[in-house]
């Protein structure tokens, strides 16, 4: 019944094209560095947006299970020796442990608990890695090992033979990133049409009449919240072996917000504008650079402007107007949303 | 032995005073809108950083206190006319980003016109501390807590006795009906705004002698008041007060008996505890979600 534009464009092709592109264009160490983070971010808030667009919750302590992805993978490589593959894992399950047994009771409450509890969860994951520095390195953070997988190491400061063109390590890891960034997206839109996102959207809509027809509504609100927690952890295991040197900064409240400020900004329930707000939001610290003592006040200025005149988000409030300028019919069949 | 609990037990209500405060300042506008106040925590440093610039100015002391919280209270107003009130049709979580925009915002803006520097307050009386049975007691903090109990005492009065006040319950209570009976919401939520704005100040004005003062202490004293007012039950003006010297002491008696590494976790476990076993906090009212 809902008609909208964007839905006949083929996302993921387009993606694809797109994160092919970047390297084409901006063939530099630095651009595709910043690149990098930004699809390693993207994929996290792919994930987080299943979560707040989809089952309505809020979580304000999901870069503590970033951050938990981050240094289950340091120390787990590190101190006790073992392959990155096996100890991104390790630390994911941990991290779907927790998100299970902090949002099993929570998530059974209406309203908006969970992004207290998610709040103090991360905050208190924050002091421990800081305090803990025997295991963590405390605040001046820990080295990890480069990513590698049967032995193959994937080092940015190294260059690798493929096809009998020399790849530099930037481009390689580059290439990683976007193929785990359009593994999130074709996951999460797996989910959304399975019928799992059906009961998840019946949830967003009205809980109540969600239970009435038989929806298990915190059995999905509690799976969202595991699978958006583990998007976060891997994504932070990545994370730390790209950028081979991790600090606390990872797990702090600020990180948190900044997560979520991506989703809003681009758009909760959409899946490509959460990918638009994470290219916007940190690539504004980098044009902002020039100002850099008005830069925390012009970050602050430019979210509260966007979210006055775009309370939707970028993406879904740009597509509704270009929606009303599309020939009359389609408007009279798209108007319900 | 009992001096020493004494003490922490000096230093916890003090900060509970002061998070009781801010608390305060998170129920009025959680019960007039709904919406979470991320920017609470910065009129505290507005509170303390502007006496501050005054009183360098040569302003004496009452005034310099006086014109910051005028000057909170006038930024509170325009959070809500500029920021919240031309989104009010959004979605809560959007408004609640709003709220994290303008304390960035804000929490920039002190940054250019203070700097980064960390500043102290003089303390309000002449003589810094009494001793009290073998504890030391700063006289500041019987200025906080008498401020403190006097604004708490305010705003009861202003509730029960008042018909702006009963306006503001009213809204909190049934939005809808308080329109009907000719409550101008709009209005009624940039008052609350404006209130939490000045007892933002005033916390901040009287605390800064013992806690200093700089562009971000708003962070960390707004995400501790907000778990005070979730403590007490987000919503209850009662709790928020309970909630916020209950904080106070557990955190003061934690640094002082277990580890003061951890004290800063206090508060974010104690909310986990609430949430999960008493999740309306201590005096939370038993409201069914409408459908």
């Amino acid at each position: 019944m809902r008609l909208s534009v964007p839905s006949k464009i083929p996302g993921l092709p387009v993606l694809a094209i797109v994160l092919l592109l970047v390297p084409i264009v901006l063939n530099d160490e630095f651009y595709l560095d910043i690149a990098t983070q930004v699809a390693l971010i993207a994929a996290t808030v792919v994930g987080l947006n299943l979560l707040v667009g989809y089952a309505g919750q809020v979580s304000l302590g999901h870069a503590a299970f970033f951050a938990l992805g981050a240094y289950g993978s340091a120390i787990l490589t590190g101190t006790y020796g073992w392959t990155p593959v096996p100890a991104l894992l390790c630390a994911a399950l941990l991290v779907a442990t927790l998100a299970w047994l902090v949002g099993r009771p929570i998530l059974r409450l209406k309203g908006h608990y969970l992004s207290m509890a998610t709040l103090g969860l991360g905050i208190i994951i924050a002091i421990i890695i800081n305090n803990e520095g025997w295991l963590t390195g405390g605040p001046d953070g820990i080295p990890v090992a480069p990513f590698s997988v049967m032995g193959f190491e994937l080092s940015i400061f190294d260059e690798y033979q493929v096809l009998g063109m020399t790849v530099s390590g930037a481009l390689a890891w580059y290439a990683l990133a976007g193929v785990l960034l359009l593994l999130a997206v074709w996951i999460a839109q797996n989910l959304i049409d399975s019928p799992i996102g059906r009961a998840l959207r019946a949830v967003r809509g009205s809980e109540v009449a969600a239970r009435v027809v038989g929806v298990d509504t915190s059995h999905y609100k509690l799976l969202i919240f595991v699978i958006s927690a583990v998007y976060a952890s891997l994504m932070g295991s990545f994370f730390a072996h790209y950028t081979g040197f991790i600090t606390p900064q990872l797990a702090t409240f600020e990180h948190s917000i900044e997560l979520i400020t991506i989703v809003v900004l681009g758009g909760m329930g959409s899946t490509y504008g959460v990918i638009i707000g994470a290219v916007l939001l940190l690539l504004l610290p980098q044009l902002l650079t020039d100002f850099h003592e008005y830069e925390m006040m012009m970050f602050g200025l430019i979210l509260m402007l966007t979210m006055i005149f775009m309370p939707r988000g970028l993406l879904p409030t740009l597509s509704g107007l270009l929606q009303r300028s599309w020939p009359r019919r389609v408007r009279s069949s798209g108007q319900e949303d | 032995m009992f001096a020493e609990f004494l003490q922490y037990l000096f230093s916890g209500v003090t900060t509970g005073a002061i998070y009781a405060l801010v608390a305060l300042g998170f129920t009025l506008v959680y019960n007039a809108s709904h919406v979470i106040n991320f920017a609470q925590g910065e009129f505290i440093m507005i509170g303390g950083m502007a006496t501050l610039s005054l009183l360098g100015m040569g302003v004496p002391m009452p005034l310099a206190i006086g014109l910051a919280i005028l000057l909170a209270a006038v930024l509170g107003a325009l959070l809500h006319q500029l920021a919240i009130a031309p989104a009010r049709q959004a979605d809560v979580v959007t408004l609640i980003i709003i709220t994290i925009g303008a304390s960035i915002f804000l929490r920039g803006l002190a940054q250019v016109i203070w700097g980064k520097e960390y500043h102290a307050l003089p303390s309000f009386s002449e003589q810094e501390s009494i001793e009290v049975m073998g504890a030391v007691m700063y006289t500041q903090s019987l200025w906080i807590l008498g401020v403190t109990t006097l604004l708490v005492l305010a705003l009861a009065l202003f509730f029960t006795r008042t018909l702006v006040g009963k306006a503001i319950l009213a809204t909190s209570m049934n939005r809808q009906a308080a329109r009907l009976m000719g409550v101008r919401i709009q209005f009624v939520v940039m008052l609350a705004f404006t209130l939490a704005a000045i007892l933002g100040a005033v916390a901040g004005a009287v605390a800064s002698p013992i806690t200093l003062t700089s562009y971000d202490i708003g962070i960390m004293l707004g995400l501790k008041g907000f778990v005070a007012a979730a403590i007490g039950g987000l919503g209850s003006g009662v709790g928020a007060v309970v909630g916020g010297l209950l904080l106070g002491i557990a955190e003061a008696m934690t640094a002082g008996y277990i580890s003061s590494d951890y004290k800063d976790a206090v508060a974010f476990l104690l909310i986990l505890v609430i949430l999960l076993f008493m999740p309306r906090g201590l005096f939370g009212s038993r409201v069914a979600e409408r459908v």
